[in-house]
């Protein structure tokens, strides 16, 4: 997750795939991940890569949710919002979280710490509710437990 | 799982022929031995949130300490899930088939020590029989297993996914084998079609009858054809797809293997939701094992059959998982269903004729061409055919994956299986279909599960997401977060949707403070049918089911909401207030310390009380207490503050 997004060729990664329409998904989920978000350049290099026009590129980009065109924060917290964690109080987390990071669902913090987001189902019901904070699973996750986990992120 | 570069120790073997795949799964047998004990670990979602991969570096260090004899030195071994999630980390002591529990790291050398070198159980880890507390050593005998059918879940647990000899040794790819050595095109269409195979992802389409379209479409048309994977599972709650192609990626890529032999297909693809990067790298790792191994690409098994695939990540979007937007997406552009006046088998991915087929569709293939047409409709009901695979979630005491025959009764299921509501009561309602679906409510327990049958009752099998309600699920609460689910995931597309979710919406929200009349609930259910006739796709087609299975099964729930201003379930905001019971309070502050608008005060181990013109209902308090001494009243209780703007 901290890894230096500047360190990143877009060249390379635009190398990877054939200069088709049906690779620009592929394209802008590796310059997502690489990027934590799709700069407007890289943007404008694939759509010259595939010939798709920066409309329809554009399109596709605003289309699909995994993708953002504003950078993303360093650390991720993901509320789980499938059904079995709403029946267990997903949304009363989801709350708290934008009551103690002062920003709303799918927003990132002004210091770029935090992105919180949510997501519809992990596939892990039995934990639920499930946060996700990078790669780390909180399970039957309490407004405690996210105070602890929070404070070890600002920590880092 | 296991990072030893499999991939690699197989260049120099390729299998040229049936009988070359027969003798290599015969050579891996032999190499087994059969003394040796296997220590499985769960490496399922659920198990791996909970801590299995620590367990499984603890379990190495434990063995590697008690320095056992090399020769009978235990394996350990990771698997997909094995489905009893809500008792994991899972861990199987194999050949005597030990079943524990909620192990933790700590529990490694204990189960070193006294299973592995005394042949002992480590008793505290087993499962105990909830009624009589007996413990039960052996995972078979358990109840959560007991009365289920795993089939296409068979080699779930017991195979390294990311290993295809142990798939081979356990029998995978005899039925591509079977089929390229034995039999026609037409014999494996017209045994699909005995079979009685209905689509897994929800609409119940009879899967031969579909193969039987794309041949006719191929006769007018030609090829190229394409076999399409929809392994977008996005039903929240639904989580078998996931696990099997984690669990057993070569399922499926051979179920597609026989289906482009007798379409003559030369190019599928696999179409994965991007929140499931282990079923990713898993699919990624057995095509490249089954490559190199001459069961995928060119001239598989040493026939001049060719066929090979690709996996396309999802971006996002659960309209994807719908036919036309799925291809639509694979093409590369944003994923908008297209109308269906032609159907995709005639004019699919890139208008050639395609077969779509879900996930847990494509599992069930092999099963079918190795037993038997007869053998897969003799389980099962008559039109519905086979067993499902359920993901049993919510308020259920057994959370994980089931499969049991079609037809199993919703009550076998929920009590019998899944343990029941924590706490005994008989459950309020059951949520089956996913955002499509609709709520069964505990009067119609008996119903049997199968596609017709929940249709009947305004359901569906959907995907076979099952969530389980408690009295303390509210019903409008519930519609209300389908509805806001379908909204945002709406490609916007067809106004009805578009719109009249908002709207639908909107009025439930309404609802959910209080606010509306008895003649918004009719108003909702002739916008409802308006939305369901006006859609191009099932996702409009089918979004307000939710909401109208609720006002049919539970009118009075929402009544109450509006006549009463009362929530009966305790859920909706505007409609209830916390309150501290004097009694039970012990005074330990844990609730004051966390709420957020300091609206809790009292001494130090006293009673303490809710400022009700301070409190959001946020429920902190009520997640937070030790003792079960906040409570929930509904209708609110009036604060001060708004008795005196009144007065």
């Amino acid at each position: 997750m901290s890894t230096a997004p500047v360190e990143v060729d877009i060249d390379e990664i635009i190398e990877r795939y054939p200069g088709k329409q049906e690779y620009l998904i592929f394209l802008l989920q590796d310059v997502q991940s690489a990027f934590r978000y799709i700069p407007p350049e890289a943007l404008e290099l694939i759509c010259d890569h595939t010939g798709v026009p920066l409309s329809q590129a554009y399109s596709v980009a605003t289309f699909y949710k995994s993708f953002s065109l504003k950078p993303k924060g360093e650390h991720q917290v993901k509320v789980c919002l499938g059904t079995a964690c709403h029946l267990k109080g997903g949304e009363r987390l989801v709350d708290d979280l934008e009551r103690k990071l002062k920003v709303k669902a799918g927003e990132t913090t002004a210091d770029l710490l935090v992105t919180l987001e949510t997501v519809n189902c992990l596939g892990c019901c039995a934990l639920s509710p499930v946060v996700v904070v990078d790669d780390d699973y909180l399970a039957q996750a309490t407004s405690g437990k996210l105070n602890k986990k929070l404070k070890s992120l600002a920590a880092q | 799982m296991a990072e030893t570069n499999v991939a690699q120790s197989f260049t120099e073997r390729r299998l040229g022929s049936a009988a070359d795949l027969k003798l290599y799964q015969e050579e891996l047998l032999a190499q087994k031995d059969p003394q040796q004990a296997e220590v499985i670990v769960c490496y399922g979602t659920g198990c791996l949130a909970a801590g299995a991969e620590q367990v499984e570096a603890a379990l190495k260090e434990a063995l590697d300490q008690a320095g056992l004899d090399t020769k009978v030195r235990p394996l350990i071994k990771t698997t997909g899930c094995r489905g009893f999630c809500s008792r994991g980390p899972l861990v199987v002591i194999q050949p005597e088939g030990l079943f524990y529990q909620k192990v933790k790291a700590s529990d490694a050398e204990e189960i070193v020590q006294t299973t592995l070198v005394e042949g002992q159980p480590v008793e505290r880890l087993l499962y105990q029989d909830p009624q009589s507390g007996e413990p039960i050593p052996r995972e078979q005998d358990i109840p959560f297993y007991k009365k289920q059918h795993r089939l296409v879940l068979g080699r779930i647990g017991s195979v390294d996914p990311t290993d295809i000899r142990e798939s081979i040794a356990a029998g995978a790819y005899q039925a591509l084998a079977k089929v390229l050595t034995g039999m026609s095109p037409e014999d494996v269409v017209s045994e699909v079609e005995k079979s009685g195979l209905r689509g897994r992802g929800g609409a119940g389409f009879p899967t031969g009858r579909k193969w039987r379209g794309a041949l006719k479409a191929i006769e007018k048309k030609g090829r190229p054809v394409y076999v399409v994977c929809n392994g977008d599972e996005g039903d929240p709650g639904a989580f078998m797809d996931c696990m099997i192609m984690e669990g057993d990626p070569h399922a499926v890529l051979e179920g597609m293997i026989i289906a482009a032999y007798a379409l003559g297909s030369e190019q599928g693809y696999i179409y994965v939701r991007h929140e499931y990067p282990v079923a990713i790298k898993h699919l990624d790792l057995a095509m490249e094992q089954a490559r190199s191994l001459g069961l995928l690409g060119d001239n598989i098994l040493g026939s001049d059959f060719c066929f090979d695939l690709r996996i396309n990540r999802g971006a996002g979007a659960f309209v994807c998982g719908e036919s036309t937007a799925l291809f639509t997406s694979i093409e590369g552009l944003a994923g908008e269903p297209r109308p269906k006046y032609v159907r995709s088998v005639e004019e699919g991915l890139w208008g050639r004729p395609t077969v779509l087929n879900n996930v847990e569709s494509w599992a069930n293939v092999p099963l079918i061409i190795n037993n038997g047409a007869d053998w897969f409709a003799g389980i099962g009901v008559p039109h519905s055919t086979g067993t499902k695979v359920f993901s049993l979630v919510g308020k259920v005491n057994n959370v994980g994956l089931v499969e049991v025959p079609m037809g199993t009764s919703l009550v076998e299921i929920i009590e019998e299986i899944g343990g029941g509501v924590p706490g005994g009561e008989p459950f309020k309602a059951v949520q089956t279909g996913g955002p499509s679906g609709g709520c069964i409510p505990y009067s119609l327990k008996d119903v049997p599960v199968d596609y017709d049958s929940l249709s009947k009752v305004g359901s569906m099998m959907g995907s076979g997401g099952m969530i389980v309600m408690d009295e303390r699920d509210c019903v409008v609460d519930v519609a209300r977060y389908f509805l806001r689910f379908l909204e945002e995931e709406s490609c916007g597309k067809c106004i009805p949707c578009r719109l009249g979710l908002t709207r639908l919406r909107e009025m439930l929200d309404d609802f959910s403070k209080g606010k509306g009349t008895e003649k918004d609930v009719e108003e909702i259910e002739s916008l409802g049918e308006a939305i369901k006739d006006g859609s191009l796709c099932a996702l409009g087609g089918s979004a307000p089911n939710p909401v109208l299975t609720t006002l049919q099964y539970f009118r009075d729930e929402y009544l109450a909401h509006i006549n009463e201003r009362r929530c009966p379930a305790g859920i909706c905001k505007e409609l209830i207030s916390y309150q501290i019971d004097q009694e039970a309070c012990t005074g330990c502050r844990t609730c004051a310390r966390l709420c957020p608008q300091e609206a809790i005060s009292g001494e130090k181990k006293k009673p303490h009380t809710i400022d009700q013109d301070k409190c959001i209902q946020c429920g902190i308090c009520l997640e937070s207490c030790n003792f079960g001494a906040v409570q929930v009243i509904s209708p609110a209780l009036v604060s001060q503050k708004s008795q005196e703007a009144a007065s």
